[in-house]
């Protein structure tokens, strides 16, 4: 069976490495971005001098036919689904038995005025990051309109420069539609702290020309404040890049939408990663999930539908993680931003204002629902398994030393949370496990 | 950089230009008095010779002539004992007693060019030790502390964008390789005075070794592995490695050209041990020195991080305490010179005839060194291997790691990653472990035999070619020198065995590995990139496989610039080796595939 997938991407190249585990198909790649495989989310580290752009690419090159993975550096434009094939904008034509896409997202642009100015854009392809490189040296300042997890990656970029930053954020505290409050307002904090200019319940104006075509000043539409600046980042989230197939019988709506087996209307069409819309998303989960790990999993669940053993998408119990500046961040389960009523958390935070850990646990049943970590590791596969079994919180407090995951010599400020909830309730519970491997597999064995 | 910064960084380099400078920078002139050796025959003949020579007593204002004259002086001198003693044989002293043997010129030209020293710093040692060793430590500390008053947080901005840091082309790195080997087989023919036998078969072995990773496993016909060079060379790190290469060319073989700068530590080994500084005194008091400043920073660079913090700790008291400070008061009380955390095979000459007899001469403190030294080997390394991993004693106490881990540190991401490197990796470093175990096993057979020949290999031989470029060469040169041209572990990775037996405890028997988090891991590379040791982490991490490696020196710093929280080193025995399995890849819920 002739392969063809379509996004060099972690999705598409999961499912490709998949396929190539379960099976003897012939397997290609078509991607224009870059020649290899990298990882998207390390793009800050190139631009930050961490690491090389060949560093972040997770096989070596001879990976690649080893593994008999055929990898085509095209733009497709075009699918023909009736003779099942794709012309590429070099004008090849190429056929496929079954075709995966994996097309990723774009930069959203919402219609400023300017926004197709040079020195204006935003954070997703290798090509983002040449823009940014070009206007850097010498760059008086970069104004960055949105706060999500990819803006404050583009504010630390700049810092790392010491480029003066301005962000422009619509909420009223950093991120505050996904993390709780108290979290939101650390970041926020922290951000001030590294001396970047963070203004909240603003909006991007318009983007100014200076005559030549490029961005020299942005205005606040709040205020009509005019901001001078050399580099307009726009960092407002992003959106399926599926633009091309808008007017072909492929059925889209944000993304393309796809069945749990990860199928679109079209026969031998399969959708995953970024690009993908669920039709029926899992409860408690929303359609289209522009995450690493969703993508990941996806293109290991079509590899198997691909390769005749037919399995259903379960995006399994949320998790995530990012880094803020210094501050590392990671979620499991349930961990609403307004959470519902009957959704309440034992929350700590350091004195220091840089860490904190939240359980979030229902009200009613007492059974803990989410985890939510600032400055604090916490083991993935524990927290997991407490969540799937509908643990109390009385026990997973006691044994809440399984799930710390900070390197060795670390405090531990599993005591702290057990402290507040004494003192909340007045019992007295106590730690009862402690942070050892041993114990861990003990644990996640039973 | 701040402005008190630049200032750190002006001082440096002025102490540096200093500090080379003075090299050539003293008057000398030979006397009776300053002619070293401890053989009334040999400083007869060098007297007389050196007379002959109108070299007694004139004034020099630079050593490179002064060293030329000397050695030619000795020479002479050598040659016309070895006649005299053909003529007529004296009856009193042994053959070996009259001549001058090769080795022993080296132990009469240093101490004699040093103690001719008679300018400015032979006068002003302590002065010259300010401005050099002082000025440079006040700048190094002026360019550190600063960074304490910074956020804490992983800090590798601008790595790939710095000159010294940076790396080189593919090309450069080739070259300054092989001409350093080449060179280095050159210069070992001559050292082991014109015997080509051992250099020739380490040459084989370096043609066998490229001919089973490119042909028997296959590299050659494959796309090029991941490249370990830069785009752009850095210049500053070319510049920084081969100055450090000359310092251990000169040190090594050619230590009579640094006898000023041993004049200037003069003072210091005085006042510890009591008796003048070796060219080994002045590297020694260097290496703690450099541990110490640059352990400052590795502290300041990581000091969210715990682990960092205690570990370089570790290391600087062990180089300060154990490398340096213990061994000179044992001689100073008399004792043998022992430093008792330096174990075979690094220490290879534990087992040397000189070594064992000294240590049984000087009675209960050294028959307790000697064993001291055994029981390290045979219990010491497999027991605290099996709870702790190598780190115990590679990033938290050997003194190469040490020095790798604090001036190494801003070369770490250097390592080649290549699945390539691997494989010369181990057979490279099985290689010296089996060199090191041949080469004592024969010392111990001259020794407990008398007979020096084994079929027909001489172990003099073979301990002085071990010396020359495993102890020298492969340590010294490559393993320092080569800090930013390959990273700042490639003696670690390649060359050292006791790493090589630490590291099959590690692979076969013992509790520690990393484990990984779940499905955490973005496969960003940043674990990848800064391990020393060539490890791709990633690989394992992006499949949540546990990470069981003999190779990894648990510096924990993978763990440390992980943005992710994916990393944590650990020991425990359990489940060690289905964890470590590839089938933990799964991601999606298992028990909806039916087959796999
Ligand atoms: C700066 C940044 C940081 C991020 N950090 C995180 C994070 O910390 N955690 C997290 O979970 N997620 C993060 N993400 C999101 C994550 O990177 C994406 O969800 C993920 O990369 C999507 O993978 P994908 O395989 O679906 O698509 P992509 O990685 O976008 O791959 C799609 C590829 O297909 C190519 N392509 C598209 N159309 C065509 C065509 N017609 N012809 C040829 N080629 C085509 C594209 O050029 C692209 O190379 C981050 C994203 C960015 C931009
Ligand atoms: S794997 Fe991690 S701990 Fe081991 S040597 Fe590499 S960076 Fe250090
Ligand atoms: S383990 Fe951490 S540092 Fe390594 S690739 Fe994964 S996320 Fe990056």
């Amino acid at each position: 069976m002739n392969i063809i997938i379509i996004g060099n991407g972690i999705s598409g190249i999961t499912a490709a490495r998949w396929i190539r585990k379960l099976s003897d198909h012939k397997i290609t790649v078509i991607s224009s971005e870059s020649d290899y495989f990298y990882s998207r989310t390390a793009l800050m580290y190139i631009y930050m001098g961490h690491m090389r752009e060949v560093d972040t690419q997770p096989y070596e090159p001879n990976f690649w036919s080893k593994n008999r993975i055929e990898l085509v550096k095209k733009h497709i434009k075009e699918i023909r689904s009736e003779s099942k094939s794709l012309v590429a904008s070099d004008g090849t034509e190429i056929t496929y038995d079954r075709l995966i896409l994996a097309l990723g997202s774009k930069s959203n642009k919402f219609g400023w005025p300017g926004q197709d100015l040079k020195a204006v854009g935003g954070l997703y392809h290798l090509q983002d990051l040449e823009r940014m490189e070009q206007y850097s040296s010498g760059l008086n300042r970069a104004v960055i309109a949105g706060g999500g997890l990819i803006g404050i990656e583009m504010a630390e970029m700049f810092r790392s420069r010491n480029i003066p930053v301005t962000m422009l954020v619509r909420e009223k505290s950093y991120w505050d539609n996904a993390l709780p409050s108290e979290e939101s307002q650390m970041i926020s904090r922290h951000i001030k702290k590294h001396h970047i200019d963070l203004r909240l319940e603003k909006n991007l104006g318009e983007i100014i020309d200076d005559g030549t075509g490029t961005a020299h000043a942005v205005t606040v539409k709040e205020t009509g404040e005019k901001i001078d600046c050399g580099f307009v980042g726009l960092t407002a989230g992003v959106s399926p890049n599926i633009g091309w197939l808008k007017d072909t019988e492929i059925e889209t709506n944000r993304g393309i939408l796809v069945n749990e087996y990860l199928q679109t209307n079209i026969k031998d069409v399969y959708a995953i990663g970024d690009c993908a819309e669920m039709k029926n998303p899992s409860p408690g989960r929303r359609p289209v999930e522009a995450i690493w790990y969703t993508g990941r999993m996806m293109g290991e669940t079509v590899a198997h539908n691909i390769c005749g053993s037919k399995t259903k998408y379960d995006p399994g119990i949320w998790f995530n993680s990012a880094k803020f500046l210094d501050i590392e961040y990671q979620v499991y389960g349930t961990v609403l931003s307004k959470p519902l009523a009957e959704h309440k958390s034992l929350y700590w935070e350091h004195e220091d204002g840089e860490k904190s850990i939240r359980i979030v646990y229902d009200e009613n049943t007492n059974e803990v629902i989410g985890f939510n970590l600032m400055g604090i590791r916490f083991r993935h596969e524990v927290c997991e398994k407490w969540i799937a079994e509908k643990t109390q919180l009385e026990q997973v407090l006691q044994d809440l030393s399984l799930a710390n995951f900070d390197p060795e010599f670390y405090e531990q400020y599993e005591g702290s949370l057990v402290k507040i909830y004494n003192s909340n309730t007045g019992k007295n519970l106590s730690l009862k496990k402690k942070r050892k491997l041993d114990q861990v597999l003990k644990f996640l064995r039973s | 950089m701040s402005g008190i910064q630049k200032l750190g960084v002006a001082l440096f380099c002025i102490a540096l230009v200093i500090f080379t400078g003075l090299l050539g920078w003293n008057d000398f002139k030979l006397t009776e008095e300053s002619l070293y050796t401890t053989s009334d025959t040999h400083k007869k003949a060098l007297i007389a010779e050196a007379k002959s020579a109108g070299v007694l007593d004139k004034n020099y204002n630079n050593n490179i002539s002064f060293i030329k004259d000397v050695k030619q002086v000795i020479k002479a001198a050598q040659t016309n004992l070895q006649n005299q003693y053909n003529e007529n044989p004296p009856s009193d002293v042994s053959e070996w007693e009259y001549k001058i043997g090769d080795w022993e010129v080296k132990n009469i030209l240093t101490p004699t060019i040093k103690s001719s020293g008679h300018g400015w710093v032979s006068k002003n040692p302590l002065t010259a030790f300010l401005l050099t060793f002082g000025l440079a430590i006040l700048g190094g500390f002026l360019f550190i502390i600063p960074k304490f008053f910074k956020s804490p947080g992983i800090k590798n901005d601008g790595i790939y964008h710095s000159s010294l840091t940076r790396g080189l082309k593919f090309g450069q790195r080739l070259f300054l390789l092989v001409f350093t080997i080449i060179g280095t087989l050159i210069y070992g023919f001559k050292y082991m005075g014109g015997n080509y036998f051992w250099p020739l078969v380490t040459a084989i072995v370096i043609g066998i070794i490229l001919f089973l990773v490119f042909n028997y496993q296959k590299e050659k016909n494959l796309q090029p592995a991941r490249s370990a060079s830069s785009e752009f060379t850095g210049w500053l790190g070319i510049f920084a490695g081969i100055y450090m290469i000359v310092f251990y060319v000169i040190l090594y073989w050619n230590s009579e050209y640094l006898t000023n700068w041993i004049t200037m530590v003069d003072p210091i080994s005085l006042s510890l041990s009591g008796n003048e500084a070796s060219q080994w005194f002045l590297y020694g008091l260097l290496y703690t020195i450099i541990v110490f400043v640059m352990g400052i920073r590795m502290i300041s660079k990581y000091r969210h991080n715990k682990y960092q913090i205690v570990r370089t700790c570790s290391v600087i008291f062990f180089q300060t305490a154990f490398a340096f400070i213990l061994p000179e008061i044992l001689v100073r009380l008399n004792y043998p010179y022992f430093d008792f955390k330096n174990i075979w095979p690094l220490n290879y000459t534990f087992f040397f005839d000189w070594n064992i007899n000294s240590l049984i001469e000087s009675g209960g403190l050294g028959i307790f060194m000697l064993v001291w030294g055994i029981i390290l080997i045979i219990l010491g390394v497999p027991i605290i291997t099996y709870f702790f991993g190598k780190r115990w004693y590679c990033s938290w106490v050997c003194g190469c790691g040490g020095l790798a881990e604090t001036m190494g540190d801003p070369f770490r991401q250097l390592s080649d990653k290549s699945v390539r490197a691997w494989k010369f990796e181990r057979w490279i470093i099985h290689g010296v472990l089996a060199f090191a175990i041949i080469m004592t096993a024969m010392v111990l057979y001259h020794f407990f035999t008398g007979n020096s020949r084994v079929l027909f290999f001489d172990s003099n031989n073979i301990r002085t070619w071990y010396g020359f470029i495993i102890g020298a060469g492969f340590s010294g040169i490559v393993g320092t020198g080569f800090y930013p041209l390959m990273g700042n572990r490639t003696w670690c990775r390649f060359g050292c065995p006791l790493a090589a037996y630490l590291g099959l405890v590690q692979k076969y028997k013992s509790r520690f590995r990393i484990t990984t988090n779940g499905g955490q891991c973005i496969s960003c590379g940043n674990c990848s990139t800064y391990c020393e040791m060539g490890i791709d982490v990633r690989h394992y991490a992006q499949r949540g496989q546990d990470i069981v490696r003999s190779s990894c020196v648990g510096c924990g710093v993978c763990s440390a610039v992980c943005p992710r929280g994916v990393l944590r080193l650990e020991n425990a025995s359990g489940d060690i080796s289905d964890r470590a399995e590839e089938l933990r890849t799964i991601h999606i819920t298992e028990d909806q595939i039916g087959i796999l």
